[in-house]
């Protein structure tokens, strides 16, 4: 047991034996826990490994299935959130739970069991902000905040609260570097206080940075306590995963000037469909044969409203705005671009690139039933189940794809294993162009590494790769070169032997398009 | 103690079979408690509803004329639901089809050649469709929810063939009574065997149809397209299918089978227009589409026992002389079971005792 760094009486809380069953899956195996008062108390794990589960029974958002709880020395049994706040826990979590049409505010009060007045809430809020160095107008409209303000606004409404646990799930995968440093002094000015944390990542440089101490967990299972400032990244990789991940092997691009662009886009401008989405502004880019263009940028910068755009899902005014191996495609749809040698891989699995409740087969079927119709579709439009299942087949065995039956619902298989299922459906046609949002989100170190490598692979037989993802190791990893988006505009791409971490930050945060900073912020 | 919904890693094969009779079972009993309780005797009541229609050809002719326009709409029904277009009109879709389909034998009745029977039925498909079509339309172009429109349609169809019956369309020759004049034989559809009863190729057509569209949903890219667009919208739109023209083509689709069941119920079973042409088989229909799991194969057997309680609906009121009221009330049961019962497929059911841990009263 790891308490014996801890006398009784600074032990804030404590987990004995803790489990959770779905199903025949045991997302937490008896799991041990210790967290002293006034430490900032990392959780490791990959995707999957039973961090969100541990969490949520200790938020009370879950109930466990057996094992202990005890807070200061008592044992306890946390039945809701509401219970667990009373008690002194409180949570940030990774995806908000903020109304865009309501002011901060008003998102807090909401949140407050008791009804107090809405500008006593905003005061309460404001001097909160001040004194942990978290600018925020109470103000203003959650729509028109970026997601790191927002994020300022959970953790206000989490510390109003007074607790002594403050749980983050998850905190800095949508920051820029420079907003996460922001964090992270707010983190050791709470500890200052004497307040504890439990932060959840799968970022192992910044819990290095920040944590005191760490728990990682595997498969449900704790693998072990350590102190992450004693350890290496690489070790805690290797508790976290099990075993060394391989690297991605990445030769320079040749460099033929006379190479053709696969993929030009010229001044594409497209309005906001939504009150709350963003418009894109004069975003103009080539990728040629042969290279591997990254595109970065905190999520929510128009990322999503791009490959919207450039997939044609949604249409452009003029053709010649997006075209694809030479063709413009501008007015053309998804089928149409597929067919000149375009592939996509969406950044939502589920219900965006594959539908949950389809086999494997007819998930194939989906996007290629124009560009293969020959071979998969007879007379009168029949369906050649026969050929899609060989296919299918193909695809699972050169994606090392993992499943549990022959031709499971895509639904079925882990969030891994159907990435590399709809990354393998469209590098199986060995496509011209390949264009990928967030190859590997919430995709395991395994899966994520062959999913780079066949990116990468790709490119250098010739085909031209465009991924946008929020991940600046990935894309320093495999990118030739990488352009920035923010609030929808592009930035020149930038060549992977200049780009540093803080060059392509400052430009996350908008340092390129002059905006001037928010006015209170300057106040602050 | 309380009861918790656990999802099922798959689907059980087991209960995918054994749910609708679970669901006919719970039905009975409920049946038997309610008739019961109603002071009739419930065994007595229970074998006019189920058994004493199946036992003479004649009935089971009827049997077939009331299954033929059930399983005609709710065949069209199963494309809509799957494609999750809501179309909750299809009574008012086989009224019109009915009234387009009439307009030869009642405004030419002197019209009569072989073809007219043909072009009665093409006239009647193309009336429900073209009705379906607005609600579709509105959907597409206005995002009018379709459910309100095409229900409220419905009653504006009723009213409209009130009013023809009435009105311009009357029977000259009817004393005054609120019908059209009867088909002449060319506008009639014929019997299937004539000599046993009365039943017409209303329920060929019926076949025919739910063979074919199981064929299109089973086995084609067509049926493909409409399956992901009802389960993922995005996700068809990705794999570039228009999900506006999917509305115009489900809509399209159920409304012409209401159509010619519309046309294929007056020129068969009634032979003229009165100010009432249906006993609600547009929405007994979607009863039955989703009792036979929206699989048009499934829909038919679903029709035939849905029929069947409309026919011993109608032998117990004679017989035993229950209400109209109980009679549908039994019918809606039945839907009910059948979805509740749906959900074991998906869950299990388990039994929780309550957490009583000593520290349940600790420092909360």
């Amino acid at each position: 047991m790891d308490q014996s760094y801890l006398s009784k009486a600074d032990v804030l809380l404590a987990v004995r034996g803790l489990t959770k069953i779905f199903g025949s899956l045991k997302a937490c195996d008896s799991i041990d826990l210790t967290i002293g008062k006034g430490e900032i108390h990392a959780l490791l794990g990959e995707n999957g490994a039973g961090k969100s589960t541990l969490v949520k029974m200790l938020f009370g958002s879950l109930e466990p299935a057996s094992g202990e709880i005890y807070w200061k020395g008592d044992q306890v049994r946390i039945a809701s959130p509401g219970q667990a706040r009373q008690i002194g826990i409180g949570m940030v979590f990774q995806h908000f739970s903020l109304f865009e049409a309501l002011t901060a505010a008003e998102n807090i009060a909401l949140s407050i069991d008791d009804d107090t007045p809405i500008m006593k809430i905003a005061e309460r809020a404001r001097s909160l902000s001040k004194a942990y160095g978290l600018p925020l107008d109470p103000f203003s409209h959650v729509g028109d905040l970026s997601v790191g303000e927002r994020q300022r606004i959970e953790i206000i409404r989490c510390l109003l609260q007074e607790p002594e646990l403050i749980i983050l799930d998850e905190p800095t995968s949508v920051l820029t570097p420079q907003e996460a440093d922001r964090l992270f002094e707010t983190l050791e000015r709470l500890k200052g206080e004497g307040k504890s944390i439990l932060y959840i990542s799968h970022r192992l440089e910044e819990v290095k940075r920040i944590c005191d101490r760490a728990t990682v967990l595997r498969h449900g299972k704790v693998v072990g306590h350590c102190d992450p400032r004693q350890e290496t990244a690489a070790s805690l990789a290797r508790m976290m995963v099990g075993l060394e991940v391989k690297n991605v092997v990445r030769e320079a691009p040749a460099t033929d000037a006379g190479r053709q662009p696969l993929l030009l886009i010229e001044n594409l401008n497209r309005k906001p469909a939504t009150p709350f989405s963003v418009p894109l502004r004069d975003i103009s880019v080539s990728v040629h044969a042969g290279e591997v263009l990254g595109i970065a940028g905190v999520a929510g910068n128009g990322q999503g409203e791009f490959f919207e755009a450039v997939s044609g899902e949604t249409l452009q005014d003029k053709a010649d705005i997006v075209c694809v191996s030479g063709k413009g495609v501008g007015r053309q749809g998804i089928s149409q671009r597929r067919l000149k040698g375009a592939a996509f891989v969406p950044e939502e699995r589920l219900g965006h690139g594959a539908a949950p409740a389809m086999k494997l087969s007819e998930n194939l079927l989906l996007s290629r039933y124009r560009t293969d119709a020959k071979e998969y579709l007879g007379a009168a439009g029949t369906i050649r189940t026969g050929r899609i299942a060989a296919a299918a087949r193909r695809i699972v065995d050169m994606m090392d794809v993992r499943k549990s039956a022959e031709d499971p619902e895509a639904s079925a298989l882990s969030g891994g294993n159907l990435q590399k299922f709809i990354i393998g459906r469209e590098l199986d046609r060995e496509p011209k162009v390949m264009v990928v949002n967030q190859p590997t989100w919430g995709v395991d170190a395994g899966a994520a590494a062959r999913i780079r490598q066949a990116l990468i692979d790709l490119a250098r037989s010739g085909s031209a790769v465009l991924v946008i993802s929020q991940d600046l190791d990935e894309l320093f990893e495999i990118s030739d070169s990488i352009a920035v988006m923010h609030d929808g505009r592009l930035s020149q791409p930038i060549p992977i032997g200049e780009a540093t971490f803080e060059k392509i930050g400052l430009l996350m945060g908008g340092a390129d398009d002059a905006h001037p900073p928010r006015p209170f912020e300057e106040t602050l | 103690m309380r009861i918790e919904l656990v999802k099922r890693p798959q689907q059980s094969a087991l209960f995918s079979a054994l749910s609708p009779f679970i669901a006919f079972g719970l039905t009975i009993a409920t049946g038997a408690i309610l008739f019961a309780a109603l002071g009739k005797d419930p065994l007595e009541t229970l074998y006019f509803y189920f058994i004493d229609p199946l036992t003479e050809t004649w009935s089971l002719h009827e049997l077939a004329i009331k299954a033929a326009p059930l399983i005609l709409i709710a065949v069209g029904l199963s494309v809509c639901f799957l494609s999750s277009n809501w179309n909750i009109g299809a009574e008012g879709q086989f009224i019109m089809g009915a009234i387009a389909g009439s307009i030869l034998p009642v405004v030419f009745p002197d019209f009569q050649f072989w073809f007219v029977l043909p072009l009665m039925l093409l006239m009647g498909i193309a009336g429900g469709a073209a009705y379906a079509a607005i609600p579709a339309i509105l959907k597409v172009r206005f995002n009018t929810n379709e459910i309100l429109s095409s229900l409220m349609l419905v009653y504006v169809a009723q009213l409209f063939l009130d009013w023809l019956v009435r009105g311009p369309w009357r029977n000259p020759a009817g004393f005054n009574f609120p019908e059209t004049r009867s088909f002449h034989e060319y506008a009639r559809l014929p019997e299937i065997w004539a000599e046993s009863g009365r039943a017409h190729y209303g329920f060929a057509f019926a076949l025919i149809a739910a063979l074919i569209l199981w064929f299109v949903l089973s086995r084609t890219l067509k049926g493909f397209e409409i399956k992901l667009i009802g389960q993922s919208p995005r996700a068809g739109r990705f794999a570039g299918f228009s999900a506006g023209r999917m509305v115009i083509f489900a809509f399209v689709i159920s409304g012409a089978m209401a159509g010619l069941a519309g046309i294929s119920e007056v020129s068969g079973a009634i032979g003229q227009l009165r100010p009432s042409i249906s006993p609600g088989y547009g929405f007994t229909a979607i009863i039955v589409a989703f009792l036979g799991r929206l699989n048009p194969l499934g829909i038919v057997a679903a029709g035939l026992v849905l029929a069947l309680t409309y026919l011993g609906g109608e032998a117990a009121q004679i017989s035993v002389g229950l209400s109209d009221k109980v009679v549908r009330a039994f019918q809606g049961s039945i839907l009910f079971f059948v979805l509740a019962c749906d959900t074991l497929i998906h869950y299990r059911i388990r039994l929780v005792r309550p957490n009583t841990a000593p520290a349940e009263a600790a420092n909360v």
